[in-house]
């Protein structure tokens, strides 16, 4: 299925709002949290481990079972399937701990009470006696002890790398660290189980993969996936963190539901959520560049060790998805990168927008930074200098050619609408006079690619039915977790009928609408549910034309879709009235729509193929003011020029990029993950874990689209994927805080700053400056 | 002899609320959602940090009534007697249009996910009732303590420029209906002592500032609360007991403000938002201390006294509070004595406070002339965080160019709120030269030595700490070296 990208007529390319936007101020828009609940609804709390590494000796539960209110109490015990929720199938990741503790608030049971508050009491009274094991915090710690791995590494490969080494004249050797993140989403993780008659079950989950969620649930229940119905109306904040992490709760809600035949819902607090659920992986990145004299790379060998956790969940492809964006927007003549996706005793670690591109693009400004730095130049000379070709150096290291690349024009526009090597005149110039302040400028780039890597995930279906009154009805696999991706396929459907937006229903995702649908994720959601809902619109589309030439004696080709209905000759039927005519005269007016993307491959065991459909571009001018006494500093200014290619909606897209940038200056800043020395997250609630706020938000914050750019293939409107890639042009908030902190040794020494960039970093970066500049 | 009585009665929205059973520990949001069905708030955190659950809380300031947006999951329900309670759901438009706020953030694209967007609403909300054309800055500051994922909060910023275009204060429709509120409100703020419960279930809400002392000295094991920005989190966070206890937050005597000639003395129960002002007119070098407490919520409900009685290491106002030599007033029942707060700080956790004995007010002595004084606050997260360190200066230079006096104290790198002896008896006598600061640094080493925690190093607690006495030296010579957010 490749067809051309439907003719627009009205609602689509336009700034339409949120669709739940009302609700959503009003305080209506429902979340699981929000529904009626089922007279006799039990809640479920879950008891966490409080070691890092431990055997289970015992648990004695007679406290927990006789405190107020409690139902019961469930464990491995109680599940009439498998006791595991893996995502890789690996079958690695218990619902409930057996035997021992891999981290430090690991699940190993669940309290099913009348409240949620006493069974949140009940699950501290667990007396659970351990016995401590050896563990393992972080990557070094885990690389030092072997490098055991929770799934298979990859490797990427082109071109003759020691040649490469060889011949060339300089070196860049070093290593990175890069922070992981949590999600942070304001509607934390919660499933509600609602049993039906025989094996029935029906969750409302805040999940990005309902028919993940339905196969893990018949799996723990073993039962078919038939019996399993899982609802997404809306998720309050996603970002990955629920894309395989809602696994666990819907499972634990299901088997009480069908255990005591009640209702059961379970919402764990932020702590908790915050403590047993996985987050962005964090890295260490050992890299050896080989470069000539101008600063134009010449070979490449890196190592990217990540911190995968306990289980391999995701771990498999994100590191994979490091090492795809290894290049950025570089071209490198020879290159090889590794992946070692780490087992370690911490949470295990999952989706988080940008998936492993975000770290591996990290890594590759690093050692642009290095060279420019050490051959006394602006790093942007660097970035242009390496720059994959248009038509020659364009081959990226899984062998996929880059036959899109507009980075050069996204950057040129930038550099010159940011005023940028003003600007960066005048930064020199301010340090050169102040002892104490000192600013920052940069630009980065970003090149995304877009798709599933696991090809068979870029597949989606739709449901669209029409009404008697021209009402429609619409369903699809994706979920909205405020992305906009309702609202985008909605006008999607609307377009293609030339119907008022208000005449698309939009329902809330469900299994039992829609099957075997992929995660709303790798932001793919509008490319492939915008698909496959146009796909369902033209069949019944062609059936309502087929019904009018007959019924009004005309050629098909005479009927043509206007705005408001069909013009047939020279009548013009209204949309309403067409669907009331067509009922009569038995056409159906229902259809299943499918899509799956074309012309992707990816062989991994080779490392070559064609894993993406087409690459998103975008590129980021931030300056800084850091204060070499306390470390502290401010964003005065982000300049951003992003491609969506032909925008859906230009207001919901560049709400993504705003809000993709903040939520990657987050990452890079002070958003910064804390263990202590037993092993336990001491970062867990948003008094000890600062995302950004309002007053982060640069003064300046100009955010452009490339109202020019058309998607080169024929996808939904010829738009482009917007949800990751924005997050990565937060990077140049870093190399301007590097800057900063380099011009305090007169730019002699790269700034070497590990992320996130907290204050703590630039002081001691700054001290190390100083210890080098005597 | 007060008189008693046993409901605690409030205004929710538009209905009388009478409970004459509810527990000490009872949060406004657990009852907004479960008991009342009343969803709009959301549960985000808990701890009073992101915001998704903030409402209005109107109460009767002299013949006034004030409406302050507050965390309704950290504020109980039992402190509500005589207020007005202003949800989500309250909020409307003429006809049953969206409320101009709401309008606003719909047309601005101000709201992705919308689980955070009630909270936002209200904030907003409050923000334009009493500045209806705010500066980009007083918009950031009202916002300081909702958290937003999605958005990366530019067009709710640009909402919040634009509401006034969609309707003035003066239209509003809870606007009109202030003069009925406040009638009912005062009804019900009869005079009386609340009693309700018994044993750890026993609430109890004095009539006034002398009934609260006879009171706590009757019962010296109840908890106070004024604000409940800590202890809320006691509840909400590790579910302790925390009955019986005496809600405070409603006594306007401990609500005042005294200025003179030489001091200016805080009654305990003013909030941080109610001293702004006046902190801001005799301590102007505080002031960005001041709108860096916190978030509005929590600025709105925190109070001076319970920021020094918990005795926490890293609260705010100790540091500055001791530079400038305060008193502290300590009073159980009729009994008042008065010690230098730097006294009041014993030892982590432990505090110079009899039972029975609570915070009066503090004294803060004008800073004489010739004197100069700065505290700064170092945190992760420039706004809504808590302090990796927080130190306060304070020194005279006399004619001759040495150093007469110093008085340094820091937050967040002892166990309790400390002066730094060691550096301030290096300096004095000193030429006042950045000679001199780089000469004492050392002594630093002898006052404090910081622990690492999730908020900073000991390494970078200690280096920070030394070089804002660098920074304090270099803006006593008129130095611009403080790092300024410039918006329009």
């Amino acid at each position: 299925m490749n067809k051309q990208s439907p003719i627009t007529l009205t609602t689509l390319h336009t700034n339409t709002r949120h669709d739940s936007g009302p609700k959503h101020v009003t305080g209506t828009a429902e979340y699981i949290d929000d529904m009626i609940e089922p007279v006799g609804t039990m809640h479920a709390y879950l008891g966490l481990s409080t070691r890092a590494h431990a055997e289970i000796v015992s648990i004695d539960f007679s406290a927990v079972k006789a405190a107020p209110g409690v139902i019961g109490v469930l464990t491995a015990e109680d599940i009439p399937g498998e006791n595991d929720v893996s995502p890789s199938h690996k079958h690695d990741e218990p619902i409930f701990a057996e035997g021992k503790v891999q981290f430090w608030g690991q699940p190993l049971f669940a309290v099913i009470a009348e409240t949620r508050d006493a069974a949140r009491r009940a699950a501290h009274l667990a007396a659970v006696d351990y016995r401590d094991l050896d563990w393992l915090p972080d990557v070094r710690s885990a690389q030092a002890a072997g490098g055991k791995l929770v799934t298979e590494p990859l490797k990427l490969e082109r071109g003759d790398v020691a040649a490469g080494m060889a011949s060339a004249p300089r070196r860049a050797q070093g290593a990175i660290t890069i922070g992981g993140q949590d999600h942070f989403y304001l509607e934390g993780h919660i499933a509600f189980a609602i049993p039906g008659e025989d094996e029935d079950v029906v969750i409302h989950s805040s999940t990005q993969h309902p028919s993940e969620v339905q196969l893990m649930v018949a799996q723990v229940l073993a039962i078919r996936h038939n019996a399993v119905t899982i609802n997404v109306r809306r998720m309050g904040g996603g970002f990955g963190g629920k894309e395989t992490q809602g696994n666990l709760f819907a499972a634990v809600a299901a088997l009480a539901a069908k255990k005591w035949n009640r209702a059961c819902k379970i919402r764990p607090d932020r702590d908790d959520d915050m403590q047993a659920t996985g987050k962005r992986h964090d890295f260490v990145v050992e890299y050896d560049v080989g470069y000539d004299d101008t600063g134009r790379i010449l070979a490449v060998d890196a190592v990217y060790g990540a911190r995968a956790g306990f289980s391999s969940d995701l771990s498999g492809p994100v590191t994979d998805r490091a090492l795809f964006h290894a290049d950025n927007a570089y071209w490198y003549p020879a290159v090889r990168v590794r992946s070692e996706p780490l087992y370690t005793n911490t949470v295990s670690n999952t989706a988080f927008r940008g998936f492993g591109g975000p770290q591996g693009m990290m890594a590759a400004e690093r050692w642009i930074e290095d060279i420019a730095y050490a051959l006394g130049k602006d790093p942007l000379e660097i970035r242009k200098a390496n720059f994959y070709g248009t038509d020659i150096d364009n081959v990226t290291p899984y062998h996929q050619t880059v036959s899109d690349n507009v980075i050069h024009r996204v950057v040129d526009e930038l550099e010159a609408s940011s005023d940028y090597q003003a600007r960066r005149r005048a930064v020199l110039d301010f340090n050169a006079t102040n002892a104490v302040l000192k600013k920052g400028i940069a630009l980065t780039p970003v090149k995304f690619g877009i798709s599933f890597t696991a090809t068979w995930y870029n597949q989606a279906g739709a449901l669209v039915h029409v009404y008697k009154d021209g009402s429609i009805h619409l369903s699809h696999g994706g979920t909205e977790m405020g992305q906009g991706l309702y609202i985008k396929v909605a006008q999607v459907v609307a377009d293609a009928f030339g119907v008022n937006l208000d005449t698309v229903k939009i329902m809330a995702t469900s299994t039992g609408k829609v099957p075997n649908t992929s995660a709303t994720a790798a932001s793919s959601g509008s490319d492939l549910n915008g698909m496959a809902a146009w796909d369902a619109c033209e069949q019944i589309k062609a059936r309502l034309v087929a019904h009018a030439a007959k019924l009004y004696d005309v050629d098909a080709v005479d009927c043509r879709w206007v705005t408001g209905g069909l013009d047939i000759g020279k009548k013009h039927v209204p949309f309403a009235e067409l669907a009331a005519s067509a009922y009569l005269n038995r056409v159906q007016l229902s259809a299943a729509g499918f899509y799956k993307t074309p012309n992707i491959h990816w062989d991994r065991a080779t490392g070559k193929g064609h894993p993406f459909y087409y690459f998103a571009y975008g590129a980021s001018v931030s300056e800084v003011t850091i204060d070499t006494l306390s470390g502290e500093y401010t964003v005065d200014r982000v300049d951003i020029l992003h491609d969506v290619g032909k925008s859906l909606n230009p207001a919901i897209d560049i709400g993504q990029v705003e809000g993709g940038f903040i939520q990657g200056m987050g990452w890079l800043t002070t958003e910064e993950l804390v263990w202590d020395g037993k092993g336990q997250l001491r970062t867990h609630a948003p008094s000890t874990y600062k995302i950004p706020l309002a007053s982060d938000v640069p003064p300046v914050f100009n955010v452009r689209l490339a109202e020019w750019s058309v998607n080169k293939e024929p996808t939904i409107g010829r738009s482009k994927a917007v949800g990751e890639p924005p997050l990565m042009l937060a990077m140049s908030v870093v190399e301007a805080l590097g800057m900063a902190v380099a011009s305090v040794a007169d730019y002699r020494h790269a700034p070497q700053l590990d992320t996130p960039v907290t204050p703590e970093r630039v002081l001691m970066g700054v001290e190390r400056m100083k210890g080098a500049s005597t | 002899m007060v008189e008693v009585a046993n409901a605690i009665r409030f205004l929710l929205n538009g209905d009388e609320v009478m409970l004459t059973d509810v527990s000490p520990d009872l949060t406004l949001l657990d009852w907004l959602r479960l008991n009342r069905r009343l969803r709009g708030s959301k549960e985000g955190c808990a701890e009073g940090d992101c915001g998704a659950c903030t409402v209005l809380v109107g109460r009767l300031m002299g013949d006034e009534i004030i409406y302050d947006s507050v965390t309704a999951c950290i504020r109980f329900v039992g402190s509500l007697h005589g207020t007005h309670v202003v949800t989500v759901e309250h909020l409307r438009g003429e006809n049953g249009a969206l409320h101009p706020v709401q309008q606003a953030v719909v047309d601005h694209h101000g709201s992705q996910c919308g689980f955070c967007t009630p909270g936002f609403v209200m904030s907003l909300y409050g923000l334009w009732m009493r500045d209806p054309d705010p500066s980009r800055t007083a918009i950031e500051k009202a916002l300081q303590g909702n958290l937003c994922r999605c958005t990366g909060y530019a067009p709710i910023i640009r909402a919040g420029q634009a509401i006034s275009g969609y309707g003035r204060p003066e239209a509003d429709l809870l606007r009109a209906e202030r003069i009925a509120v406040k009638d009912r409100i005062k009804a019900i703020n009869d005079g009386r002592r609340i009693e309700v419960g018994a044993g750890e279930q026993r609430i109890i809400i004095p009539a006034s500032l002398d009934d609260f002392a006879s009171v706590y000295e009757a019962n010296p094991e109840a908890r106070i609360v004024a604000g409940s920005t800590d202890v809320g989190l006691w509840v909400t966070k590790f579910m302790r007991q925390i009955g019986p206890v005496i809600f405070i937050g409603h006594l306007q005597e401990l609500k005042r403000i005294a200025e003179n000639d030489s001091e200016v003395r805080f009654y305990a129960g003013v909030s941080y938002s109610e001293a702004l002002p006046v902190i801001e007119a005799n301590f102007p070098q505080l002031g960005e201390l001041w709108n860096r407490i916190a978030g509005e919520q929590i600025r709105n409900m925190g109070t001076i006294g319970g920021n020094i009685a918990n005795g926490s290491p890293i609260g705010d106002t100790p540091p500055p509070f001791i530079a400038l030599g305060a008193k502290l007033h300590l009073r159980r029942g009729e009994h008042r004595r008065e010690i230098k707060l730097e006294d009041y700080f014993l030892a982590y956790g432990k505090q110079d406070r009899q039972p029975g004995e609570f915070v009066e007010s503090v004294t803060l002595p004008l800073l004489p002339a010739g004197e100069t004084f700065a505290t700064y606050k170092i945190s992760k997260r420039r706004e809504e965080d808590i302090s990796a360190l927080c130190g306060a200066f304070r020194v005279f230079v006399n004619d001759a160019g040495t150093v007469g006096m110093a008085r340094i104290a820091f937050g967040g790198m002892a166990a309790t709120p400390k002066r730094a002896r060691a550096v301030e008896a290096a300096l004095i006598g000193k030429n006042w030269s950045m000679d001199t600061v780089e000469a004492v640094l050392g002594h630093f080493a002898e006052d404090f030595q910081p622990i690492t925690d999730m908020r900073a190093s000991a390494e970078y607690r200690l280096l920070a700490a030394q070089n804002l006495l660098k920074r304090f030296y270099l803006e006593t010579q008129g130095a611009g070296v403080r790092l300024k957010r410039e918006v329009a």
